[in-house]
């Protein structure tokens, strides 16, 4: 039987994060009433002047920069033809043969920690288009409506369009792939990604292959994926067909598929006869866009590290699990702040437990984050500090974080005002263990009675008796070395 | 350059223009006049001239990222040939989705 592989190119669109429209004044906002954000440009009224919104433009740059593209020195619009009434104008502004970025490679990382690479085609800049509703069928189909609403106020937004080479292989790539772009944009600021709002809508390329032939399978374009877990669903659900379909002597067709979330299937979605003829030419209303050194070096200035290098920088030199270190770099904020403790104290690991231990419980619990509490990051430095020196044990380490989360200050200053610290002196703990013998009479019973298990207990008791002081490894072995002479 | 090389019923069809079987052949011999005029232009010698999307000169024309007031929305639907309710209602979408 033959092994198959799945060959996967992603298209993605994501619209910027912008206080206004691409090309006028219109507000740039996720809902709102209904045509309450157009205006001449954004409705196509004739005469109107579409301007280039520059934050967009440093968006795709700074996006480009970052995952590695060439930015070209010349950039142009162009108008793609169609009608439709999701756009007033009859044509939607966007980038034909010189986008704003091509090239490029996103780098991202599986559930188990192992790097991939995806090659990008190319990122260009476009308005996005209207919102319609299809009104006057029962379903809500666009195939039975009598007639379609429009809102405009999404038309003329800014949306980038990625475009991915066919360097994926299977779902959870795909999955992991988009995870990494959202991730980036996110930490760039160039979208919010809200797949639940739109803001981030894509479409995959599926075909299959048997495992080491260098040709393409006939491929499949999916859409209407809505999710992160209907992107996986869909794209699982299409190579399993298409597996089938060529397992039992058929040829898979080149068509568009849509995911149907209810029934978990792709169905064919019935394609115009014409191939699509955008009649693609540069819009006169604009004019072109020419970047040089010192444009591209300011721009790449203001990038901050990126998700997938803080990944690598946590997990190959603090040695943190992919878990933890996907957690934090999912949190800029919280990880920008567990890198002031670890430059503090210098212990990554223990950072690492305090931070997304219980420092994110008390975040959870009060609702303040992190690195807006009074747990200053010097002060996490400072108990991690005196837990390595073992002048407090673990115990009074995750008191002090409680201390510093509800009042900043000092938490050697707290230990040495309370006298918290660490009780080694053989004498002192001696004594403790000798009161916890003596008032357990009938544990110590059992523990001679061969029941070892009981140790864990009377650990315990020395603790509480010392009040958390003393040092837990020194009761154990002084309770061990009591008990077994007797 | 002449009509033969032009497709005029298809690019009828991608204007949304009803054309009869007259006009075809009038419009297709009108642009392929059109065609051969600015089909002149191939005589000349461009190897050093470099490739341009505008006549114009100006490059990298932007505006800042500030919100200004939309039209109000009676306006805006007052333009329109069909609305209901809030909304703009066209013709029934008829999309690759369909």
């Amino acid at each position: 039987m033959t092994a198959w592989e799945a060959v996967i190119g992603i298209e993605c669109h994501v619209e910027l994060r912008t206080a206004s429209k691409m090309f006028c004044g219109c507000q740039n906002e996720f809902g709102g009433e209904p045509n309450t954000k157009v205006c001449p440009v954004c409705l196509g009224m004739p005469g109107a002047l579409p301007v280039p919104n520059m934050r967009a433009i440093d968006h795709m740059i700074r996006a480009g920069i970052a995952l590695g593209s060439e930015i070209p020195a010349f950039s142009k619009f162009d108008r793609k033809n169609y009608f439709y009434p999701d756009m007033p104008k009859d044509y939607q502004i966007s980038q034909y043969d010189m986008p704003l970025t091509q090239g490029g490679v996103v780098r991202y990382w599986l559930e188990d920690g192992t790097m991939k690479e995806c090659r990008l085609t190319r990122i260009h800049l476009e308005e996005d288009t209207g919102k319609s509703t299809h009104a006057g069928s029962t379903d809500g189909r666009i195939a039975g409506s009598a007639y379609s609403l429009v809102d405009f106020n999404r038309a003329g937004v800014p949306l980038m369009e990625c475009v991915s080479e066919p360097d994926i292989r299977s779902a959870e790539e795909a999955v992991a792939y988009l995870e990494a772009l959202k991730r980036t944009f996110v930490q760039l600021g160039v979208s919010d990604v809200k797949m639940e709002e739109g803001s981030l809508r894509c479409d995959a390329n599926v075909s299959i292959r048997p495992i080491g032939a260098s040709e393409y399978g006939t491929k499949t374009e999916i859409k209407n994926m809505n999710s992160f877990r209907s992107v996986y669903r869909a794209i699982e659900s299409e190579i399993e067909r298409q597996i089938a379909i060529v397992e039992s002597g058929g040829r898979v067709t080149q068509e568009t598929r849509g995911w149907d979330e209810a029934r978990g299937v792709t169905h064919p979605m019935r394609s115009k006869e014409q191939a699509h003829d955008y009649r693609y030419f540069p819009d006169p209303d604009l004019v072109p866009m020419e970047f040089n050194a010192a444009t591209m070096e300011i721009l790449r200035s203001t990038l901050p590290e990126l998700p997938t290098a803080r990944f690598e920088r946590y997990t190959k030199q603090f040695g943190i699990n992919v878990k933890q270190a996907t957690q934090l770099v999912d949190n800029a904020q919280l990880a920008d702040y567990f890198d002031q403790c670890v430059a503090a104290c210098g212990n990554a690991h223990q950072c690492v437990n305090f931070v997304l231990g219980d420092l994110s419980r008390l975040s959870n619990e009060s609702g303040t984050p992190v690195y807006y509490s009074n747990a200053r990051p010097e002060y996490v430095a400072e108990v991690i500090d005196m837990l390595e020196k073992k002048i407090i044990n673990s115990k009074i380490a995750k008191e002090l974080i409680e201390r510093i989360w509800e009042a900043a200050g000092s938490p050697r200053a707290i230990v040495e005002r309370e006298g918290l610290s660490q009780t080694s002196d053989p004498g002192a703990v001696e004594g403790f263990v000798n009161d916890v013998l003596a008032a357990n009479e009938k544990v110590v019973a059992e523990y001679k009675a061969g029941k070892t298990n009981v140790m864990g207990f009377l650990v315990g008791q020395v603790m509480k008796t010392s009040r958390g002081k003393a040092d837990p490894a020194l009761a154990g072995e002084l309770l061990r070395k009591k008990l077994d002479a007797s | 350059m002449s009509s033969e090389t032009i497709d005029v019923r298809y690019v009828a069809q991608l204007a949304r223009i009803e054309l009869t079987d007259d006009e075809v052949e009038r419009f297709g011999a009108q642009l392929g006049n059109l065609l051969d005029h600015v089909g002149r232009l191939a005589e000349l010698d461009t190897a050093s001239v470099p490739a341009t999307a505008q006549v114009i000169e100006s490059r990298n024309v932007l505006r800042d990222d500030v919100v200004r007031p939309s039209l109000d929305r009676e306006t805006v639907l007052a333009q329109a040939p069909k609305r209901q309710g809030a909304f703009f209602r066209v013709p029934r979408i008829i999309a690759e989705a369909e």
